[in-house]
């Protein structure tokens, strides 16, 4: 019977583990220095804030893995064998395999600057990334300020985390507004004020050329390419990830930034797969970058995968891009793809509304000579994906998005509408005459 | 001591410590409390009518006083920072002295009002005599413990009410469904009652929306013999109370799942969503939690059907002439209808009863078998040995004032605010298991957006575990879902949403979620 080890117990590996078991007899062991048992790492935030305890992130309770015959190995694996099939571990024990799955995630960058590796100098990914977080800031007595490096959606949360301590924040952000290089310039300005609103320190445009130390080897200031310094005791490197994959830098499995795979997320080593933030493509997938650092696109890796190793070989094959996140109170979700006016192709138009004064706004993407939907970002209002989803498919225009929006609406009951007012806009700023037609379950459950 | 700071002291660090204002608010309500509490050992306060306003006006103004020094100065949106690390809400020691305050007072309160002035035949003293004065003023009667409960009942509801409503003040779901459960305590459990007993002195004390079984007592005899000695304003009372449960209810439910009744109109749920917000995140979430759950609450359910059908069937009589419901066309008649629900959910339903079909023939069959023997092997409305009175008083006791109050209310900050919606209640129970047999109701999961963060698990009150099916892009269609609205609230990715629609693919089993490629998801899910 095949051995199939997972490195990893992340979502990839997990989602992997339990489809291997709905699929087949396969003994199977997940190996993790992080954490006993699964969790949910996009929670970690919360456990900081006071909204969750950390046993509330473990999705499974821990008679799951028993009860489910997957083997749970708490262990760092140091080398890999691939002639032996073998994997050695820290502690000089080994592991022998059949199939080798790697799924080890990311890192946060490092980007070289003098003092990042500090004391008081850390980024927010793991498990223990979260426990020295609360050793270095664990209320704004101990932690005074805080500086946050790098505009992205963990600068952000990590931001929102520190904030719901009352400790202050400072936030560089590279860029001239906040996460241009993906959201479209009214987006990005709506949430540049609304991280002000939240009291957070926004410098744009700044760049950290150094961290300072005290004289035990901590943090005590970062100075700016402005030639500021800032004092504070934490510094946070949020400037995106990487792939975690260090310890096969020996192995013989061809790596790029990170594991190179094929469309069957096998490596050039027979028997040795990657899934998940570590798994580079050779080339990226539609619009989809090489490396996707996405929660579903780990678990869709782990579901395909799934079916390859139980001998029902899939293509690793994502279907239309979406994603989502929150930046502090404000929810957003995209599906399809809206490029920023710094990466936009010539063809891509914008059509954008926001309100008046709720921060609330949405970007349809569409083509300017065919008008064909490519995509929407959506602030402050729920949508539904499947909806989403099939126009996508369809090829459907935009003026189709537009009469039929409000069945893609997803907020609660009872929430205010905003379809007639984007529509109007719509057909102000394009000169059309469409009339949004009323939400109609029939069609909405045609398709879910 | 570790890291974790058990100490009681308020203070500390935000997000768990209370600001300036929040503190004079406590301070405030606490004295309102305080001033109730010494009547309690009978200090005379002089001018009774007064001094209850004065507490009354404290309490309320301190919770809304609270509620605005906790959230005005912040930006709408989710406010559970620094739920686990607070001492109330975390089961630490504030937890547990106010866990013991409440089933200590509700002891007193079922048990030994005397203690807290109830005299029979004679003038209340002490706390009941303070509310003397407003009882007067409503009913033209001195206040009971029950006034003085049901008074300072409607007070949690409604100034908690306005902190819940101040908390989600994005959120227009919430605010309209606490509004609503406001309004009903406010009218059909508090005023209405009471200027009925004014108006009519014979019409048995009647909150209209306080249903069979809920109201177990509905149908005993002292009850029916009040509405129809009291005329026809009595049996439109009597008749209401029927139809609530036979066709409002069912009706309703069809529509908009259980919500309607136990989020938005309940009294206990009233409570629970208000005064109880703060502990709904202690629900226990495992799946041994959820089989207790199915296990004692339709036991719950057997046992309200048991008594008051041998309560009922006691007091009727034999003689068709002289009416014509006798013991015999009552017993044929409640086995009739049981026997129609069981039929129609094992021809129409089986699917989605799956194994638990056996559960609920089990029940059903221990009904019918004892009513059988209850006709057959009694004449005075015995079950075998047991009087229909004894079942009677032990189901008051055990689920009418144990359960529901001294554990379900009293436990809210150890075991969370449903406890006893969750466990106990054999209105719940009948409600969602319509909810989850026939009813338009689902929580839709929205295709691959879910990230396991666990925020919807955690803030159901009662215990479901959300993410469990958001994360295999599953609708959640559970009966004991009320419906609170909580999970889509505290979702950070939009995921999840309350909805009436069709009854056909309510109930969806996905393995691959949206997103992969079309042929995996065909491959997987046709399997």
């Amino acid at each position: 019977m095949d051995h199939i080890v997972i490195i990893g117990n992340g979502i990839s590996g997990v989602t992997l583990a339990r489809h291997i078991r709905k699929l087949s007899d396969k003994k199977i062991t997940i190996i993790s220095a992080e954490s006993d048992y699964f969790f949910s790492r996009t929670a970690l935030m919360y456990v900081y804030m006071g909204h969750m305890k950390f046993e509330h992130t473990q999705p499974y309770e821990n008679w799951f893995w028993k009860k489910n015959r997957i083997d749970l190995v708490n262990g760092f694996v140091e080398k890999v064998e691939t002639d032996a099939k073998k994997l050695v571990l820290k502690d000089g024990s080994s592991i022998s395999y059949d199939k080798l799955v790697i799924a080890t995630g990311s890192k946060p960058n490092k980007f070289g600057w003098p003092g990042q590796d500090l004391n008081g100098v850390q980024g927010l990914y793991s498990k223990q990334d979260l426990e020295l977080l609360e050793k270095n800031a664990p209320n704004n007595k101990v932690c005074n300020r805080a500086v946050i490096v790098g505009g992205g959606l963990i600068g952000i949360e990590m931001a929102e985390m520190l904030r719901s301590r009352e400790i202050p924040v400072t936030f560089l952000v590279r860029e001239k507004s906040f996460w241009n290089g993906v959201l479209p310039a009214g987006e990005s300005a709506m949430i540049n004020e609304h991280i002000l609103e939240h009291h957070i320190d926004l410098q744009l445009d700044t760049n950290l050329e150094k961290i300072i130390s005290d004289d035990n080897g901590r943090a005590k200031a970062v100075v700016t390419d402005k030639g500021e310094t800032i004092e504070c005791n934490v510094v946070g490197l949020t400037a995106g990830v990487t792939p975690n994959i260090d310890f096969l830098k020996d192995s013989g499995i061809e790596l790029g930034r990170g594991v190179k795979v094929n469309r069957f997320l096998e490596t050039n080593v027979k028997d040795v797969f990657a899934i998940g933030d570590c798994a580079e493509q050779h080339e990226g997938i539609g619009s989809r970058r090489p490396i996707e650092a996405v929660w579903y696109t780990g678990r869709m890796m782990g579901e395909a995968l799934a079916q390859t190793l139980c001998d029902k070989p899939r293509k690793y094959t994502p279907g239309h891009w979406f994603n989502s996140a929150k930046f502090l109170d404000v929810e957003y979700q995209t599906y399809g793809w809206v490029f920023s006016e710094r990466s936009k192709k010539d063809n891509e138009q914008h059509f954008h509304w926001r309100h008046l004064s709720e921060k609330i706004c949405i970007t349809v993407a569409f083509d300017k000579d065919s008008h064909q939907f490519l995509g929407l970002n959506t602030f402050g209002i729920r949508m539904r994906h499947e909806i989403f989803d099939q126009w996508l498919t369809e090829n459907r225009d935009i003026d189709h998005v537009m009469t039929y929006l409000r069945d893609a609406n997803f907020d609660p009951e009872f929430y205010k509408l905003y379809e007639e007012e984007i529509v109007a806009k719509y057909n102000a700023d394009f000169n059309k005459n469409i009339s949004p037609k009323k939400k109609s379950w029939k069609r909405i459950f045609s398709i879910a | 001591m570790g890291n974790f700071d058990r100490s009681m002291s308020l203070a500390g660090e935000p997000p768990k410590a209370l600001n300036t204002g929040q503190k004079l608010a406590v301070l405030m309500g606490m004295t309102g409390m305080g001033i109730l509490i010494l009547q309690l050992f009978n200090l005379n306060l002089g001018n009774t009518a007064l001094w209850l306003s004065v507490a009354i006006l404290a309490i309320f103004t301190g919770i809304i006083w609270f509620s605005q020094a906790a959230y005005a100065h912040k930006q709408k949106g989710i406010k559970n920072d620094g739920v686990w690390f607070k001492s109330i809400s975390s089961r630490g020691v504030l937890a547990w002295m106010a866990g013991i305050a409440l089933t200590g007072f509700y002891i007193v309160l079922y048990f030994y009002p005397e203690y807290l002035g109830l005299v029979k035949d004679g003038d209340n003293t002490g706390l009941i005599a303070l509310f003397d004065p407003l009882s007067k003023g409503l009913s033209g009667n001195p206040a009971s413990q029950w006034f003085v409960y049901g008074t300072m009942y409607t007070v949690a509801i409604l100034a908690f009410g306005v902190k819940f409503i101040w908390k989600y003040r994005h959120n227009k779901y919430e605010q309209l469904r606490t509004v609503s459960v406001m309004f009903f305590q406010t009218a059909f459990a508090f005023f209405i009652p009471e200027i009925m007993a004014r108006l009519n002195g014979d019409l048995p004390y009647y909150d209209l929306k306080n249903m069979w079984p809920l109201n177990y007592y509905n149908f005993e005899r002292y009850r029916i013999n009040g509405f129809i000695d009291s005329g026809s304003v009595g049996m439109t009372m009597l008749f209401f109370g029927i139809i609530s449960i036979f066709v409002i209810s069912p009706f309703l439910t069809y529509k908009y799942g259980k919500r309607w009744y136990c989020s938005w109109v309940c009294g206990c749920g009233g409570l629970a969503e208000t005064a109880g917000d703060s502990f709904r995140q202690l629900s226990d979430k495992s799946k041994f939690a959820w089989k207790v759950e199915r296990w004692v609450v339709h036991s719950v359910v057997v046992f309200v059907t048991l008594m008051t059908t041998a309560v009922i069937y006691s007091y009727l009589g034999n003689d068709t002439s002289k009416y014509w419901l006798t013991k015999t066309v009552f017993i044929s008649g409640v086995a009739f209808i049981l026997t129609a629900v069981f039929a129609w959910v094992m021809i129409y339903k089986r699917e989605e009863l799956a194994k638990d079909a056996k559960y609920g023939a089990i029940g059903y069959f221990t009904i019918i078998v004892v009513l059988i023997g209850m006709h057959f092997f009694s004449d005075s409305g015995n079950i075998f040995i047991f009087k229909a009175e004894t079942l009677r008083s032990t189901y008051s006791f055990l689920i009418g004032s144990i359960f529901s109050g001294v554990i379900g209310t009293g436990f809210y900050p150890i075991l969370g605010n449903r406890v006893w919606c969750r466990f106990g209640c054999p209105m719940a129970a009948v409600l969602g298991f319509q909810q989850r047999m026939f009813s338009k109701f689902r929580i839709t999961t929205n295709g691959g957006q879910c990230i396991s963060c666990g925020n919807c698990s955690t803030y159901c009150e009662m215990g479901i575990d959300v993410r469990a099916y958001a994360q295999k892009g599953e609708n959640i269609v559970r009966s004991s879902c009320v419906g609170c609205g909580i999970c889509s609230a505290v979702c950070p990715r939009g995921v999840l949403k309350l909805e009436n629609g069709p009854e056909k693919g309510r109930i969806n089993s996905k393995d691959v979620l949206l997103g992969n490629d079309v042929d995996l998801m065909d491959l997987v899910n046709n399997k």
